[in-house]
């Protein structure tokens, strides 16, 4: 066993921070250099143009290959982390965050026709296309195979006629992924279809719906005979929901993760320096104490889980059941720490979350312990999206245990 | 980096594991429980002869020369088998010696302990919660006191105590001014003594008091490594045991809440075993995080342990509350590992402690 990287990769965190320094601005950047140059751009272009290079130089998406705007890197994890660690460190932007660059991207590689790859990948890499995912329905969760918005190849283009809820940031993306049903007379999960479309059309009705939290990411997405081009679909007819697979494997990663939960750990443990019990700063109560080293108990069992995954994925070893655990013992983790958080709030509890259409809407609000409102609350919807606690009992209970399935 | 096992070290779970299996059952290990040995002679054997007694001893006296994390595993398979063995207290006394012990007292001792012609165990707790190195009363000059809580104290031959001054000692069983008594302990499978010292000659070992939180870190260690091992098997046992019974017309498994129940204990149960593999990698390459992996990992495990426990018991039924059945073994193992050098909260506190808070 070794938990250290090992020499090359000390060379490789040396050339990635020699390339933060060069080319993304700090308070330490040398005069002349190109980060200077971009510290004078607002931030979107700034980060557009960093993205850039650091493409370039071969850090960012670097599963994806060249000529669809990616770095082509060979598969290497231990650099992966390098390079967000230190991004992360020096508050550099990684890759567009969002379902497009998570979920799509990875989907059109595996399955796309390469003239949708050449169209749609590049540009979703670099920001320009931003994705909603059409997948959940009023009447389709749990049970997402169920859904029933329908599409009719009519006149060589989808028309297509339903709605779609919990559709997040969908008002300020241009395009949408979506499952829709295309044969109504086969099985359930064979009629679906995966199809892109553009949202910006007079068939599609767009509207946010208000969050516990009163920002409003999510949305609910209505299609009166929104059309899209025949060709605009991914994989064959009725084959979309095998083609949504490979994407929700990338979203369950993306929920989780030991590096955000051991962030949020680390905001909790300034709380409690900064919140009062009993006269005193709350970290020197003695329950305190012990409800944090309880809660540290589980994220360090996570993290080292999950170097333990990481290291058997790259000797293509099976990790076993820890693989269908990680989301559930990811929002679990995070309740526990929503729940120290509404403990030590005292009257802060009383406060409303931040304001703002979502979480990257800055205008005019404080940013004090109500952000930990915000935590209280949205540490619950970690425990819903992709897949509830309930979903993801039942995979570990078949897939992990191995009982016979039910229902 | 590289957090996975080694080949050899996966090899060396199965193999024990089929060892004990095969040597001592878990019909044998309630024969074992419900008799007057202290523990399985014929397995002790067994596993002496496979290395256990001499894991971590250096090939110079004899032992395999391993690590921590070697022992750890070792352990975690003894926990899942519930193996009626004199092995934590052997270890650990192993360590102590390796460690703290003089030239001379380690070419003695050690051999002996390691080929199993000499069982050996730690003295450490006092009662009333003592346990911790900055707690030992009893005085190294001429000891005068009681150490409790001692496993197989009955049996062994030589015990490595634990001194005022954060010191340690060496008192060979059958010494004038040894006392031993059996506790009617509640886990029949490590069972425990009290050992009083009324003038008995100790030897001191020289790098005690530099030693001493190490054994303690072992220790807590291999608690850990148990645990994971004894919920493992809980969640085993009930799983399988939902697959067999039926009600109602169909097997249990079948039944939402109880997957539900059992996923559950899953979820507390499998990310643990990253915890433990770290704090045993962190005693022999990480010296500046062991005592905080140690500590962090003996208050988890063994809070979870002993859940896990108890829910294994709801998951059978009446069954599971029976002396005849299984379950009962695990849930008192697990008040063992939970109790034994101290409580989780203790741990938890010194958790705190260490990370600066």
């Amino acid at each position: 066993m070794d938990l250290a990287y090992g020499a090359a990769y000390a060379a490789f965190r040396d050339e990635v921070k020699a390339f933060l320094k060069a080319n993304w601005p700090s308070k330490t950047t040398p005069p002349g250099s190109a980060a200077e140059a971009l510290a004078v751009l607002p931030r979107v272009e700034r980060e557009r143009a960093f993205r850039a290079k650091a493409v370039e130089a071969g850090y960012l998406y670097r599963n994806v290959p060249r000529r669809y705007g990616g770095s082509e890197q060979a598969p290497d994890v231990l650099r992966a982390d390098i390079i967000r660690e230190e991004f992360n460190r020096a508050r550099a932007p990684l890759e567009m965050p969002g379902n497009g660059v998570s979920m799509l991207v990875p989907t059109l590689l595996e399955r796309g026709a390469e003239w949708q790859r050449e169209r749609f990948v590049p540009k979703t890499l670099s920001g320009e296309y931003q994705w909603a995912q059409g997948y959940s329905e009023p009447g389709s969760g749990s049970d997402l195979a169920s859904l029933r918005t329908r599409g009719e190849l009519r006149d060589g283009r989808w028309v297509v006629n339903g709605q779609k809820i919990w559709t997040s940031f969908a008002y300020r993306c241009q395009y949408i992924f979506v499952l829709v049903r295309t044969e109504p007379d086969r099985s359930k999960h064979e009629g679906i279809s995966y199809l892109l479309m553009d949202l910006k059309q007079p068939g599609i009705t767009i509207r946010p719906l208000k969050q516990m939290t009163g920002q409003s990411e999510f949305c609910e997405v209505f299609f009166d005979n929104a059309v899209t081009p025949a060709d605009w679909i991914v994989g064959e007819r009725g084959q979309g929901w095998n083609v949504s697979r490979s994407t929700l494997k990338h979203e369950r990663g993306f929920i989780a993760g030991a590096e955000r939960q051991g962030a949020t750990f680390a905001s909790l443990v300034s709380l409690a320096r900064r919140c009062t019990k009993n006269g005193k700063p709350a970290i020197e109560d003695l329950d305190v104490r012990q409800r944090l080293a309880a809660i540290l108990g589980y994220i360090e069992s996570f993290r080292y889980s999950s170097f333990r995954q990481l290291s058997m994925n790259l000797r293509g070893q099976d990790a076993g059941m820890f693989n269908f655990m990680t989301k559930i013992a990811g929002s679990n983790t995070n309740q526990d720490m929503a729940k120290l958080a509404r403990d030590l709030l005292g009257d802060d509890l009383l406060l409303a979350p931040p304001a703002g259409q979502d979480r990257d809407d800055k205008q005019g609000t404080r940013r004090g312990n109500e952000q930990w409102v915000a935590q209280y609350m949205s540490s619950l919807a970690l425990s819903i999206a992709g897949g509830t606690s309930n979903i993801q009992r039942n995979i570990v209970a078949e897939r992990g245990l191995g009982l016979p399935r039910s229902v | 980096m590289n957090f996975a096992l080694s080949e050899q070290q996966a090899e060396l779970q199965q193999s024990l594991a089929r060892l004990v299996e095969d040597t001592c059952n878990i019909r044998r290990v309630h024969a074992v429980m419900d008799g007057e040995n202290g523990f399985d002679a014929n397995l002790w054997k067994k596993l002496v002869e496979f290395g256990a007694a001499g894991t971590c001893i250096h090939t110079e006296y004899s032992g395999l020369g391993l690590e921590m994390i070697d022992l750890a595993l070792i352990a975690e398979v003894l926990g899942y088998q519930a193996a009626p063995a004199p092995f934590l207290g052997h270890a650990l006394a192993g360590i102590a010696l390796s460690r703290a012990g003089s030239p001379k007292q380690k070419s003695k001792w050690l051999p002996k302990l390691a080929s199993g012609e000499v069982l050996a165990t730690v003295a450490l707790g006092e009662g009333g919660t003592v346990w911790l190195p900055e707690q030992w009363t009893v005085p190294a000059g001429k000891p005068a006191g009681i150490k409790s809580n001692v496993p197989n104290a009955m049996e062994a031959d030589l015990f490595i105590v634990g001194l005022a001054g954060e010191e340690l000692g060496l008192v060979e069983g059958n010494a004038s001014g040894v006392t031993r008594t059996a506790l009617d302990a509640v886990d029949r499978t490590r069972r425990l003594g009290e050992v009083r010292f009324e003038g008995a000659s100790v030897e001191l070992l020289p790098q005690g008091k530099e030693q001493s939180a190490a054994l303690r870190d072992a220790s807590l260690v291999l608690l850990a490594a148990d645990a994971f091992g004894g919920a493992r098997r809980c969640v085993d046992m009930a799983v399988n045991y939902a697959k067999e019974r039926e009600q109602f017309g169909v097997k249990i498994a079948s039944f939402q809440a109880l997957r539900h129940q059992l996923a559950n204990m899953a979820i507390e149960t499998e990310p643990m075993r990253g915890l433990y593999w770290y704090a045993a990698h962190a005693f022999d390459h990480i010296p500046e995080r062991a005592p905080y992996a140690a500590a962090l990992a003996k208050a988890h495990l063994a809070d979870r342990y002993q859940q896990v426990a108890r829910d294994c018991v709801e998951a059978h039924g009446g069954i599971g509350y029976t002396w005849e059945y299984d379950a009962h073994i695990f849930l008192k193992r697990a008040l063992f590992d939970f109790a034994w050098m101290g409580a989780p909260a203790v741990h938890r506190a010194r958790v705190a402690d260490l990370s600066g808070w």
